[in-house]
């Protein structure tokens, strides 16, 4: 009895966290002038509108931009600092992993706040480059938590083995710990992305006048009132967001599958 | 170069990039804003240098600060409180779950990688004058005007539970799902009921997690900018919005700078506390 109620419960807490978004998605294809109930049938002209509107195409280039660049910087500085983390003895080694997972520690008002006035004393304005240098530091404890995490798992015994049959430290490096740690590396990328993707505190703060990512032109759009091309970018953001990974690991999962039996 | 000092410099030489950001990017400018912050924005529009007690002197005590500060942390504890009343049963399923426990984990970190302003809007069309909600009762008949339920703190709250939810959920279910749960069947087996084995075995050992979950529940509710703007009124205003309003929309940088760090230092003194009563390395666990 006890365990029925607490299963209930779990389906209602599950129901609450993705009702909503299904509702987005279901009102995206509303065949309505207006972002709402009643559903009057079932259309796409909301997507075609939004593959013509200029704005919104631009916010998309922006924020593929600055989620590669911050994807691949925070990656390769997070990737070395969680090698020397795993690998080496640090002296100090609590208190630097805590000075590098404390950008998630301060709040993101603060960190934002306190890098856009120190740049600007050292005359570096509002700009693509403050906004690349916020998503870095922003990303990189989440980059470093999830490859720690990998790094752990890969035994170092194989790059040993390599130095001893005569492979250089390069070498070793380039043919046996790169491909060992291209998971990990990858999982840091991936996670670097979504979190610059989907920022939007810190980037209110840090964009210039006229530069606007996703999340910020559909905040800039909800001013107005909810439209039903919001709901349609909404749908195209969930898709690109959680669909591709999602059907990324059914395929990994199947491949893995595959080889094995 | 002996192998023993490539062993000591390499690590040195990995660390330095991420040191060198965090210190250039984080560190020395919350230094900077402190600094900043005793400096005084003149009538003219230029900052003038110095040591001025002002800025702090308003920040501390202006009723208008005071309250919004106040009003953003009940906001917060309420958030997370009705996180952990919400969150922990699911977790505990999850955790005893003989069922597809990877589906239901994939499931919770699935919200992470949903772009946290549309999850926030979604409400609009749940709860909005022609929302779901609303369509719904005025098409039985039950109502004729649409009821207004959205813009107010209760709504703001809502948005917030919906955000971290996972968060609570994911870091009650890393430590249930490290405890034993042959403990509850050797209480049980020694004559407790099942409420009370899990009162005193498994909810004690669970609160590491718990405790993970409310702080970070606590300090992303109390540091939100969005979610009062998107889902509250007018007088639903949270810390960071007034933030905001000094550094972009008033350009009073120094005073801004004050206000950053008033709520950092209230976050800052919770992670503290936290971390000396039970250190960092439960809050990693639950964040990778």
């Amino acid at each position: 009895m006890g365990w029925a109620l607490i299963r209930g419960w779990t389906v209602l807490v599950y129901l609450f966290m993705f009702l909503p978004i299904a509702v987005v998605v279901l009102l995206s294809f509303n065949a309505s002038q207006f972002g709402s109930f009643p559903m009057t049938g079932l259309s796409l002209r909301w997507f075609a509108e939004l593959a013509g509107n200029e704005a919104i195409l631009r916010a998309f280039r922006t924020s593929i931009v600055l989620g590669l660049l911050t994807a691949v910087i925070s990656t390769t500085i997070g990737v070395l600092a969680s090698l020397a983390l795993v690998r080496y003895r640090v002296p100090g080694r609590n208190l630097i992993s805590t000075l590098l997972i404390a950008p998630i520690l301060v709040p993101e008002v603060v960190l934002a706040v306190a890098l856009l006035l120190f740049l600007n004393a050292l005359a570096v304005n509002k700009s693509f480059a403050l906004l690349l240098a916020g998503h870095v530091i922003f990303t990189l404890p989440f980059v470093i938590l999830v490859v720690q995490a990998r790094l752990v798992g890969i035994r170092r015994d194989v790059e040993e083995a390599a130095m001893s049959l005569g492979a250089s430290p390069v070498q070793t490096f380039f043919q046996i710990t790169l491909p060992l740690l291209s998971p990990a590396v990858l999982a840091g990328m991936l996670f670097a992305f979504t979190i610059s993707f989907d920022d939007i505190t810190g980037t209110l703060f840090w964009k210039p006048g006229g530069v606007e990512t996703v999340p910020t032109q559909i905040f800039a759009m909800l001013r107005n009132s909810i439209s039903p091309e919001i709901n349609a970018l909404g749908t195209v953001m969930i898709v690109l967001t959680a669909g591709l990974p999602l059907l990324g690991i059914a395929i990994a999962r199947r491949m893995a599958m595959k080889r094995g039996g | 170069m002996s192998l023993e000092e490539r062993e000591a410099r390499q690590p040195v030489l990995l660390l330095t990039p991420a040191i060198t950001a965090v210190g250039l990017l984080l560190v020395v400018p919350l230094g900077f804003i402190l600094v900043y912050s005793f400096w005084l924005r003149t009538a003219t529009g230029a900052d003038q240098a110095g040591f001025f007690l002002d800025n702090w002197r308003e920040a501390l005590s202006d009723p208008f600060y005071r309250d919004i500060l106040l009003n953003t942390l009940k906001i917060a504890a309420v958030t997370t409180i009705v996180c952990a009343l919400t969150g922990y049963p699911a977790a505990y399923f999850i955790a005893r779950s003989r069922g597809n426990k990877a589906l239901l984990l994939l499931l919770l970190m699935l919200p992470f990688w949903i772009s946290y302003i549309i999850r926030t809007m979604s409400w609009i069309n749940i709860l909005g004058a022609s929302g779901a909600v609303n369509s719904g009762l005025m098409a039985l008949g039950l109502i004729s005007e649409p009821l207004p339920m959205l813009y107010n703190e209760a709504t703001v709250v809502l948005g917030l539970v919906h955000f971290l939810l996972p968060f609570m959920v994911l870091n009650v279910f890393v430590s249930l799902d490290g405890i034993d749960a042959t403990l509850e069947d050797a209480a049980c087996s020694l004559g407790a009921t099942r409420w009370r084995s899990f009162l005193e075995v498994t909810l004690p050992l669970s609160l590491p997690g718990l405790a993970a979950g409310g702080l970070l529940c606590f300090v992303l509710a109390a540091g939100t900018y969005i979610t009062p703007i998107v889902l509250g009124g007018p007088s639903d205003a949270m810390f960071a919005n007034l933030v905001f309003e000094a550094i972009i929309t008033q350009l009073d940088w120094p005073m801004g700078s004050a206000l950053s760090l008033m709520l950092l230092a209230v976050l800052g003194a919770l992670v503290l506390l936290y971390n000396h009563f039970l250190g960092m390395a439960q809050l990693m666990k639950g964040l990778s």
